[in-house]
């Protein structure tokens, strides 16, 4: 209402209205209000308490808790079928490593887990991360907190990354453990041939735990590039297991062999690297710069989306 | 004050100013149209308006959730990151995690507010649950909480830290008559801690009962805003006599210097500053049987009938 005549007007149409601009010099009219206070300073741990809180909140929901107990089942089935079968004196290859020694079994269990079911897991906490507190209407309140769309973005990452970091341990810790009851300790034999010591055998599994880690960490980023864009986290988890798939079709097509070093799940059978003698450090590296690529990428894409999305559910 | 400067020439004692606010959603649906929105600290602003009239809409671009097709906001003169923690929000209902309890849910959103201090969490989440008398169920997961339990843990959610501006959308939603009640009690108290509270609703009464100023949005657009007193005030008090004998009552209240006199089952007209109880005893002493006399203030439905020319209800 810029102009008198406005005024006029609606005052006219309006009978017995108030105009807004007397509104507001009413509104100056009051007392002075005190000088409000200086606003409350960021506290320095609020990312990590936001971050526990979020930690808290994905290891303490049962969905969660369910997948980790399901991966943790796998070694277990794989150490007790190997050992049935061991006892088949013919049986060579794959067979005779696990059952020559007790930390083989942690590589094997990783082999059958990483191409679907460890992602599986991480896809579905990485892609409800967003979509989930979306479809519950939860996100509106944390970003009213005010938690920060950047901040959130972070936290829900590292969340993802943990969570990811968690399957692969369990997984690590579940076969030892089976491989140390089932199968003799002692030095381990390498794919090579060469023979090194136990010790050596478990930095070797903590290598292997750590590239797998981090290949996890770049499924989790994809997924949460897919959340951002939805309301409904089944569509951003069933969206990244539908890419995870589609990988390993045109992996196995021999066509598009040239594709292969780019697809992220070629990248997650590599941790076998350290089963050379020497470690071939040179796959693992780059390996591991395929995933900074992804996360690169995704975590580029989640942000630019998210950052500028309207929240409307 | 670098980045959070108030906009414009607002008053330093505005709680919120919006200047042209218009939000067009894809497909040019406009959902807020040039929304001019002044509510000054320490009121308890209703905001009014039909379903689907922009309330929610403009809200969601206060708190930071939607942001403006043009126009801007600001809230308690502070850029949105300083004013956010002294704000608390209900928006459309309430959104809590089924699988944990009120106080952890609590717990979730307080974490989420860099500002609040870890150290007083359990205590300030204590006090939160007791105001909206949640304490006996604090340890029971949200999943089994009735509506109004539900509804009431999000008003304790927005009372989790020293508040100097409230915004509740549709508060009573969903609660009972005795809820509703609870709530208005509750809104009250708060104002009178010095708190500004800006309250969405749909209902007439309700605002009519807790609020001293309102606005009425009506398809996206801001039809009036003001105090209480002025929104009804021009509209004037009438006295409504029921009367056998209209036509000398009718005669003597014009004689008073009453104002548009009308005859109808009843004689009505407006007081002009005249005392009720003067307009009685004047009709008695001139012989007028008088069997009913009263005194009818404007209210705010007929203060939105007499903007629109409509129910208020009818664009729902």
């Amino acid at each position: 209402m810029s102009t008198a005549e406005s005024t006029e007007a609606r005052t006219r149409r309006t009978p017995g209205l108030v105009p807004v601009a007397e509104t507001l010099s009413s509104a100056e009219r009051r007392p002075a209000e005190p000088v409000p206070p200086l606003p409350p300073a960021r506290r320095p741990w609020a990312f990590w308490r936001l971050l526990g809180s979020e930690l808290e909140l994905t290891f303490k929901r049962p969905r969660n808790l369910a997948m980790l107990a399901v991966v943790a089942c796998v070694p277990v089935i794989v150490g007790i079928t190997l050992w049935i079968v061991a006892g088949d004196e013919a049986m060579g290859g794959l067979v005779a490593d696990v059952a020559g020694n007790s930390l083989m079994l942690t590589f094997a269990s990783f082999s059958f887990l990483v191409l679907l079911l460890m992602p599986i897991t991480v896809s579905v906490v990485a892609g409800d991360s967003i979509a989930g507190e979306a479809g519950a209407g939860t996100l509106r309140y944390l970003l009213a907190a005010p938690a920060g769309r950047t901040r959130l973005l972070a936290v829900k990452y590292l969340n993802a990354v943990v969570y990811g970091y968690a399957v692969t341990a369990v997984v690590a810790l579940s076969a030892l453990v089976t491989g140390l009851i089932l199968f003799p300790a002692g030095p381990m034999t390498l794919l090579s041939g060469s023979t090194v010591s136990m010790a050596e055998g478990l930095t070797r599994i903590l290598i292997s735990v750590g590239y797998v880690g981090a290949g996890m960490a770049a499924l989790a980023a994809v997924a949460m590039a897919l959340s951002v864009f939805t309301e409904v986290p089944i569509g951003a988890i069933a969206g990244t297991m539908v890419l995870v798939i589609v990988c390993q079709v045109l992996r196995a097509i021999p066509q598009l062999s040239a594709l292969e070093p780019y697809l992220l799940p070629s990248r997650f059978t590599s941790f076998d690297a350290v089963l050379r003698s020497p470690i071939d450090t040179g796959a693992l590296m780059s390996g591991l710069v395929t995933f900074g690529a992804y996360i690169t990428l995704s975590l580029t894409i989640a942000w630019a989306h998210f950052s500028g999305k309207d929240i409307t559910a | 004050m670098e980045a959070g400067a108030p906009i414009g020439a607002s008053p330093p004692s505005a709680a919120i100013v919006t200047s042209g606010l218009t939000k067009r959603f894809r497909g040019g649906q406009v959902a807020v149209d040039a929304l001019d929105l002044t509510v000054p600290r320490g009121s308890v602003f209703g905001f009014l308006g039909p379903n689907g009239s922009g309330k929610t809409t403009t809200i969601r671009m206060l708190l930071g959730l939607v942001a403006p097709t043009e126009g801007e906001c600001s809230l308690l003169g502070l850029s949105r990151a300083e004013a956010l923690p002294r704000v608390g929000a209900l928006v459309e209902g309430p959104a809590f995690y089924p699988y944990l309890s009120g106080e952890a849910n609590l717990r979730r959103f307080d974490a989420a507010d860099p500002t609040a201090p870890a150290g007083t969490a359990r205590q300030r989440i204590g006090q939160a649950l007791d105001r909206v008398g949640l304490s006996a169920a604090a340890g029971k997961r949200y999943r089994n909480y009735s509506l109004g339990m539900r509804q009431r843990l999000a008003i304790a959610a927005a009372l989790l830290g020293p508040r100097e501006l409230l915004i509740l959308d549709e508060p009573t939603n969903g609660l009972d008559p005795q809820g509703t009640r609870e709530v208005r009690a509750l809104v009250k108290e708060i104002a009178a801690a010095g708190t500004t509270v800006f309250v969405s609703s749909h209902l007439l009464a309700e605002v009519e009962q807790m609020c001293t100023h309102a606005a009425i949005m009506r398809t996206g657009q801001l039809v009036a805003q003001g105090t209480m007193a002025s929104l009804s005030g021009g509209r004037a008090t009438r006295v409504r006599i029921d009367t056998p004998d209209a036509a000398e009552a009718a005669r003597v209240l014009t004689g008073l210097g009453l104002a548009d006199v009308r005859v109808g089952d009843d004689v009505s007209a407006t007081l002009e500053g005249h005392a009720p109880e003067k307009v009685n005893a004047a009709l008695v002493g001139e012989g007028v049987a008088v069997r009913g006399f009263a005194v009818v203030r404007p209210s705010l439905e007929d203060v939105f009938v007499g903007l629109t020319g409509e129910g208020f209800d009818v664009d729902g």
